[in-house]
This record gives C-alpha cells, sequence and structure tokens, in this order.
C-alpha cells in the first residue's frame, strides 16, 4: 500500500477536517493500528477535568456582574487620566479664589506687577490645561460612541458635561483675550462652538443627530486642535511652575 | 436555544438591561469550562467568566446576528482568557517549574479530583487526568489555546485561525504540535491500560 497518511492527516480526520482518509485506514492494518492510537489519546484528553460550580452559580454570575453593567458604564472610563489633575485641580482653587477677587465682568487691569502676572499665567495655564482635557475627554467619547443600534444613544452625560465646561470656556476666553492671549482666545472660541452645540443637543440622540455632531466636531479639526494646544500647554505648566 | 438567546440579545438592545440575565443563565457554565480548559486555573477562569459577560455586554451593539450569540461570547471569551494567560507570562520551558512550585499548579491538582470521572477510568483516570493537565500546561499559549478550541469546543480551524490572527497552516501546526505532545506524554497510559 503506498502512500500512508501522514500523522497530521490523520489529526485532521480525527476532528473532521482532513480529506476522507477512511478508505485507505479501511485497507491499511497498520494506518488503522495508528490512527487507533492516537484516537485513544485523543479521547483520553476529554477526562481533563473541570471543577464543578455550585448550582446556583449562574446567579452568582450575575450577582457579580450586575452592579458593574451600569448603564452607562463605558462612562467609568471617564477619569483622570494623568497625574497632572491634582496640580489643575490646585489651580482650579486657587483662581477660584482670584475670581472671587476679581470682576471679570470688567477686563482686568492690564498693568500689574511682573511677578503677579507672571502666577496668574501660570495659574491659567493649568488651570486651561485642564479645561482642555476635560473637553478633550467628552469630545473622544462622542466621537467614538458607535451609531446606536436601535433607537437613540443617551448621550446626557457628555451634554451636562458639555453645559458645565461652556461657562469655564467663556471665563478662560475672556481672559485670554484680555492677556492679549490670541492663539488661546482663538482655540477657545472655536471649542465654544463645539460644546454649544453638544450642550444643546437633545439627552438622546439619533444616530443622525450623532452623525451631524461627529461632523461638527470633525469638520473643525477641534479635537486635535484641543490635544496640541492641551499638551503643549501642560508641557509649558510643567516646566514653569511647581504650585 | 439560539432563537431565545436572539429575543434576549434584543430586548437588551432595546434597553432592557435585565434580559441580559438569561443570557448568563444559559451559557456562564459553558464559559466557565472554556476559561477553565484555556487557563487551567479556577480564579483565572472565574475572572474569565465575569469578564467575557462584561464586554460582551459593553459590545453588544457590536454583535450582529451572522453568528450565534454564544459563538461570539466564546470568542470573546478565548481571546480574554488568551490575553490573561499571555500576560501570566507562562512560557513553555517555565510551565514544569510554575506548576511545582506555583500556587496555580497546585491549586488545579486539588481541584482535579471533583470532575468526577466515569466508572471505567476509576483505574488509570486520575493518572491520565493529571497527564492532560500537565502537558497542556507545557503547551505555548498558541498551542493550548488552538488546541482547547479546535478539541473541546469544537471551532474549524477556519474560526480559530481569525480569533488568534492566525493563518489557516499556523493554527493547523499548533494543534499538531500540541496533539505531538499530548501523545508523547499519554500513549504509554492509554495503550497500555485502556485496550487488552
Ligand atoms: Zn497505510
Amino acid at each position: 500500500m503506498m502512500n500512508h497518511p501522514t500523522e497530521e492527516q490523520f489529526v485532521l480526520y480525527y476532528y473532521g477536517e482532513g480529506a476522507g482518509i477512511e478508505d485507505h485506514i479501511g485497507a491499511c492494518e497498520q494506518c488503522r493500528a495508528s490512527y487507533q492510537a492516537l484516537q485513544r489519546v485523543l479521547n483520553s484528553v476529554d477526562s481533563f477535568p473541570v471543577p464543578e460550580r455550585a448550582p446556583d452559580y449562574e446567579n452568582r454570575v450575575w450577582a457579580a456582574i450586575e452592579g458593574r453593567m451600569g448603564k452607562r458604564s463605558r462612562w467609568l472610563l471617564f477619569g483622570w487620566r494623568r497625574p497632572m489633575f491634582a496640580a489643575a485641580a490646585m489651580a482650579l482653587l486657587v483662581i477660584g479664589a482670584f475670581l472671587a477677587g476679581h470682576s471679570w465682568q470688567r477686563p482686568a487691569p492690564r498693568q500689574m506687577a511682573a511677578s503677579d502676572s507672571g502666577v496668574r499665567e501660570r495659574v491659567l495655564l493649568v488651570a486651561v490645561g485642564d479645561h482642555l482635557e476635560r473637553s478633550e475627554m467628552v469630545l473622544v467619547e462622542l466621537v467614538n460612541a458607535g451609531a446606536p443600534v436601535a433607537g437613540r444613544l443617551d448621550i446626557s452625560y457628555e451634554r451636562n458635561t458639555a453645559e458645565d465646561l461652556l461657562e469655564s470656556n467663556r471665563l478662560y476666553r475672556q481672559t485670554a483675550a484680555t492677556n492679549g492671549d490670541v492663539a488661546t482666545a482663538a482655540l477657545l472660541e472655536e471649542l465654544e462652538r463645539v460644546l454649544l452645540e453638544i450642550a444643546h443637543s437633545p439627552s438622546e440622540v439619533s444616530a443622525r443627530q450623532l452623525e451631524e455632531l461627529h461632523r461638527q466636531i470633525e469638520d473643525r479639526g477641534i479635537l486635535f486642535k484641543v490635544k496640541i494646544f492641551g499638551s503643549q500647554v501642560e508641557q509649558s505648566a510643567g516646566n514653569s511652575t511647581t504650585l | 436555544m439560539e432563537d431565545s438567546d436572539s429575543v434576549a440579545v434584543a430586548r437588551v438592545k432595546a434597553g432592557d438591561g435585565d434580559a441580559y440575565r438569561a443570557l448568563v443563565d444559559r451559557h456562564s457554565r459553558s464559559v466557565f469550562r472554556l476559561a477553565y480548559r484555556m487557563t487551567g486555573n479556577e480564579q483565572d477562569a472565574e475572572d474569565v467568566v465575569q469578564e467575557t459577560f462584561l464586554r460582551a455586554y459593553k459590545q453588544l451593539h457590536r454583535y450582529e446576528a451572522r453568528a450565534s450569540f454564544g459563538t461570539w461570547l466564546y470568542r470573546i471569551a478565548s481571546n480574554y482568557s488568551l490575553d490573561l494567560v499571555r500576560s501570566r507570562k507562562r512560557h513553555p520551558q517555565t510551565a514544569l517549574d510554575e506548576s511545582a512550585a506555583g500556587e496555580a499548579g497546585t491549586n488545579r491538582v486539588d481541584a482535579m479530583p471533583s470532575g468526577a470521572p466515569g466508572p471505567d477510568r476509576l483505574l488509570f483516570g486520575d493518572e491520565v487526568q493529571r497527564t492532560v493537565a500537565s502537558t497542556l500546561d507545557q503547551l505555548s499559549n498558541q498551542e493550548r489555546t488552538a488546541f482547547v478550541l479546535r478539541h473541546f469546543e469544537g471551532q474549524s480551524i477556519e474560526e480559530i485561525g481569525s480569533s488568534l490572527g492566525l493563518s489557516g497552516n499556523a493554527t493547523k501546526h499548533s494543534i499538531f504540535r500540541a496533539v505531538q505532545k499530548l501523545r508523547r506524554a499519554l500513549e504509554p497510559l492509554v495503550n497500555s491500560a485502556g485496550v487488552s
């Protein structure tokens, strides 16, 4: 008998993936013996024991995951990712106190003592960095949100966050403009339009509305600008200040 | 079974999170079995079960009914098992030392008697079981995954290749190598005790 099947052919045959070699095995005693030996080995693998689970196993699995499923669970990813947050949070407190002492409705006086203005600029820089980071996260989440499969997508979290951000955005934009920081003011103005768009969206959007939001974000290239700007701000804030 | 799966999936997609429970009820034991065979470790397998159901829930909008829900779910489970095993950095060279000294090995051996053996296996069953377990542990991650998916899960070589990102040939060769190693370890046992 010529051309005995290879061991690999036996394996494939055992798993029902090989071309028919049964005629050969039927006719060739040697191959029949080695195929049967392989069969015994592979059959014995089935004895690999899997520990039994408790009768109420399904309940336990459910109990373990239910709390973590949360309808809005993907927002759990939402968090402060960079150590910079600690500094930025403190900066917000500082700037809060700073704002409380100044009327932001009226432009701050342009002439300030050099050291005074330097501190303020750094504080502002860090706060703006934080603001950009939060804005970036909202934009990223929206851009990454898949189209709703059935019905509408709940974007109330992003909408509310955009609303919050809008307020601080106005403040920073005005401050930047007052300080003559044209680039920052321009970026914040663009960001403001997108945030406004999001804040004015319904809390549940259809696939089409989501697409429109994506387009708004993408057409302006705002995410890219925010990223670049944010990293520059972070860099210079890190270089120039230890609050 | 499949029909009631798709009913449950549709209800979850429509916003009824509790409908997901039916899917958990139906599939958690088989996901556990798959995960245990992939990881060889009870605690890891439990992690895989929970993480698989959470991931599947979060990604349900991506599931299209082309494959059955079960197939899709087991794919998530096997990918996550593979990640877990890879992150443990269990290389075939060190697997023996690890199972001799490490906690994974001892746990697994302790857990073993609970998989009730059939009456015909009483004589040499324990030894076969132990040998299967230790040989699976000595396989490379890729060999073990491909073999488990083919042997226990009945997945086709094509399906396995696509979940592991391997060509058909590479998948086959992983399975062949796994079979060779199992054969070397088990043949003396099963062919002396099992047959007359
Ligand atoms: Zn032959």
